[in-house]
């Protein structure tokens, strides 16, 4: 069976497959950057705690995919549930370090005349550092959505939601005439997710970065 | 903010006691017991060399960082202890990096403060553009335009007009113009001066750059480390009388021909150099000379007006007509020229000497070398009276109030 026949046969099945996947990609992307930009709000200005933070995601990085989700059955059973936990988890390095950086790259000099004009500390935070800090933390939050596309196929070996399942079915019926045709579909969804979240993100940024400091 | 109980006249604007910041970490301090009083209306410019605790100095008045001891006072409130955010809204400040906001227009860079203020939109908007005009940006042109698209020049004005915002009585400026070209820096400090005729707002202006503290202020602070003052008075006094030989080095070898343009050509007492009207004959021009010591005759026309110049030796060598003998008239200056423009013209002349001439042209006596020394003794003198008998002033008051 061609892998075209298989995409006419099984496209409304694998649009949902994508959707799934797709959807738990965004949900995980989404807690990760809430989590990761906190983590890094909180951490950017002293040493230790920042060191901390860096080095305790960084090692959620080194994890292999397939252990930490099977770590996470014991605590959380199967599902959705430990998959999100898993990706995000995956996804808070890029976020962290990358909120880290760019709000460090913030020109000493802006948020002195910012204090000297009287801005307190939160509406500097949010008016000043933040919208300055942003190309760089999106570029992190792209990096983790992308990792993430990756790692969620994995999920479904805590019987996660989207296209990893039809991998795992396929390799598990490995030499019938669909197997290879059903790893290259979902395969193609995985690709086409990622093209797509990769355009977002170029949109995304154009409409939320200051036209003042658009390259 | 809690208004002042209507300040005492005589109460400065800033006055600074025993102001101390010890860095931690750090054996001395960065500023050390400053006690300093600065009168409403006045640039006070605190010059001195780098390190010296200048920029530490400014951020503690303004609380952007704590005091180890020491007190601030703002229109005679007491501000050492107030809410440094209000605080600040009260004075602008403006630091060498301009420090514009890059993601926002140069119009809501300038509405920062209202805005905080809760100014409605339409009252900030006349102000952003008022400002704007105020420092010579075009507001149509400039208001919507990014801090990127402005020139170094152009983007220290919009940091003016931001801290101007909310019309602060007092402004801090640390090295406002100190990364900007000779040109453009000397273009924008001319500008600042005449925009304080109309503000006549309370300046502390940082500068290491003893030429623009004599341009820019009314007053000098030179300061030595750790934030001491070396002196306080005005420009005119620290350079014809310095307190001591830190401030005569600092201000240096040139301190002489900086005094020099501070005054003018009408206000020194000129010369004896001899003239003789130019249709006289020889032997009254040889007896002219030789009445005096020195080398040379000028020769004035019908309406006294110079014509030429001749030395004894070509009056007695040369043959010819006085009117064609030796040199035109040179170094022609006006009683309102600068003593150091007079200066530049006599080391070009052939005798030392410069002409003063009225605007019609007519003669009106000459400045050499002797001259202008007389006139810088003159100056050190009258200074070192007046701070003399200020200090008897001041003596004399403190035992009044006794
Ligand atoms: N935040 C700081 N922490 C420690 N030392 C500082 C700090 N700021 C300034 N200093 C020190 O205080 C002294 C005065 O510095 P500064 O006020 O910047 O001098 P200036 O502006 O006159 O060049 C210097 O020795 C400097 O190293
Ligand atoms: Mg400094």
């Amino acid at each position: 069976m061609s892998l075209l026949d298989y995409l006419s046969a099984q496209g409304d099945r694998l649009l949902g497959l994508t959707l799934e996947h797709l959807g738990i990609v965004l949900i995980s992307v989404g807690i990760s950057t809430v989590i990761g930009v906190a983590l890094g709000v909180a951490t950017y200005r002293t040493e230790g705690p920042r060191r901390v933070a860096l080095g305790v995601t960084g090692i959620f990085l080194t994890i292999p995919s397939f252990a930490l989700f099977g770590l996470l059955i014991g605590p959380l059973g199967l599902g959705g549930g430990p998959a999100v936990v898993a990706l995000v988890m995956y996804g808070l390095l890029p976020i962290v370090r990358n909120t880290i950086t760019g709000l460090r790259s913030v020109d000493p000099a802006i948020v002195e005349s910012a204090q000297g004009m009287g801005m307190a500390r939160y509406r500097r935070l949010f008016r000043i550092e933040l919208p300055l800090a942003w190309p760089i933390i999106l570029t992190g939050i792209r990096v983790a959505a992308v990792i993430i596309v990756g790692i969620a196929a994995i999920a479904a070996v805590v019987n996660g939601p989207g296209l990893g399942k039809d991998i795992f079915r396929a390799l598990a019926r490995f030499g019938t005439p669909t197997a290879v045709p059903q790893v290259l579909s979902a395969i193609l969804g995985i690709i086409a997710i990622a093209i797509v979240i990769d355009l977002a993100f170029v949109a995304i940024a154009r409409l939320t970065t200051s036209k003042g400091i658009r390259a | 903010m809690t208004t002042a109980p209507a300040a005492a006249p005589t109460d400065p604007m800033i006055r600074l006691e025993r102001l101390t910041k010890t860095f931690p970490g750090q054996a001395r301090p960065a500023v050390e017991a400053l006690d300093m009083d600065i009168a409403a209306g006045e640039i006070v410019v605190l010059v001195g060399p780098s390190g010296c605790g200048k920029t530490t100095t400014m951020r503690l008045i303004n609380r952007l960082i704590e005091p180890t001891s020491g007190r601030i006072f703002l229109e005679g409130d007491e501000v050492t202890k107030v809410n440094p955010d209000q605080l600040r809204r009260r004075i602008g400040y403006v630091i060498q990096q301009v420090g514009l906001f890059p993601h926002q227009t140069i119009a809501d860079n300038i509405a920062t403060v209202p805005r905080m203020l809760g100014w409605d939109e339409q009252r900030i908007r006349a102000r952003v553009d008022e400002l704007l005009a105020l420092v010579g940006l075009e507001p149509a042109t400039y208001r919507g335009r990014y801090p990127k698209h402005l020139s170094g020049g152009q983007r220290q004005r919009a940091g003016v007009a931001r801290a101007l915002s909310a019309d602060p009585p007092v402004m801090l400026m640390d090295e406002p113009f100190g990364a900007i070209d000779p040109i453009t820096r000397d273009r924008l400090q001319n500008e600042f001066l005449r925009l304080q005729e109309t503000i006549r707002k309370t300046i502390i202006f940082v500068t290491h750059d003893i030429d623009e503290a004599i341009k820019m202020g009314d007053r000098l602070a030179i300061l030595r480390e750790g934030s001491k003052i070396a002196q306080y008075d005005t420009p005119e006094r620290i350079l014809s009388a310095p307190a001591d030989d830190f401030v005569a080095d600092f201000i240096g070898a040139g301190a002489s021909l900086k005094r020099l343009n501070l005054s003018r050509v009408r206000d020194v007492e000129l010369s004896d150099w001899p003239v003789a009207s130019v249709d006289s004959s020889r032997a009254e021009v040889l007896a002219a000379l030789r009445a005096s010591d020195k080398g040379a005759v000028l020769l004035l026309d019908a309406e006294r007006r110079p014509a030429r110049w001749v030395s004894g030796r070509e009056l007695q060598r040369e043959d010819g007509p006085l009117s064609e003998m030796g040199l035109p008239p040179e170094a022609l200056v006006q009683p309102n020229a600068t003593l150091s423009d007079a200066l530049n013209e006599m080391l070009k002349s052939r005798y030392g000497c410069a002409t003063v001439i009225d605007g019609a042209g007519v003669y009106q006596g000459n400045l050499d070398f002797a001259t202008v020394s007389a006139a810088i003794q003159e100056m050190r003198r009258d200074a070192r009276d007046r701070s003399r008998a200020e200090a008897d002033e001041v003596h004399a008051a403190g035992e009044a109030g006794a």
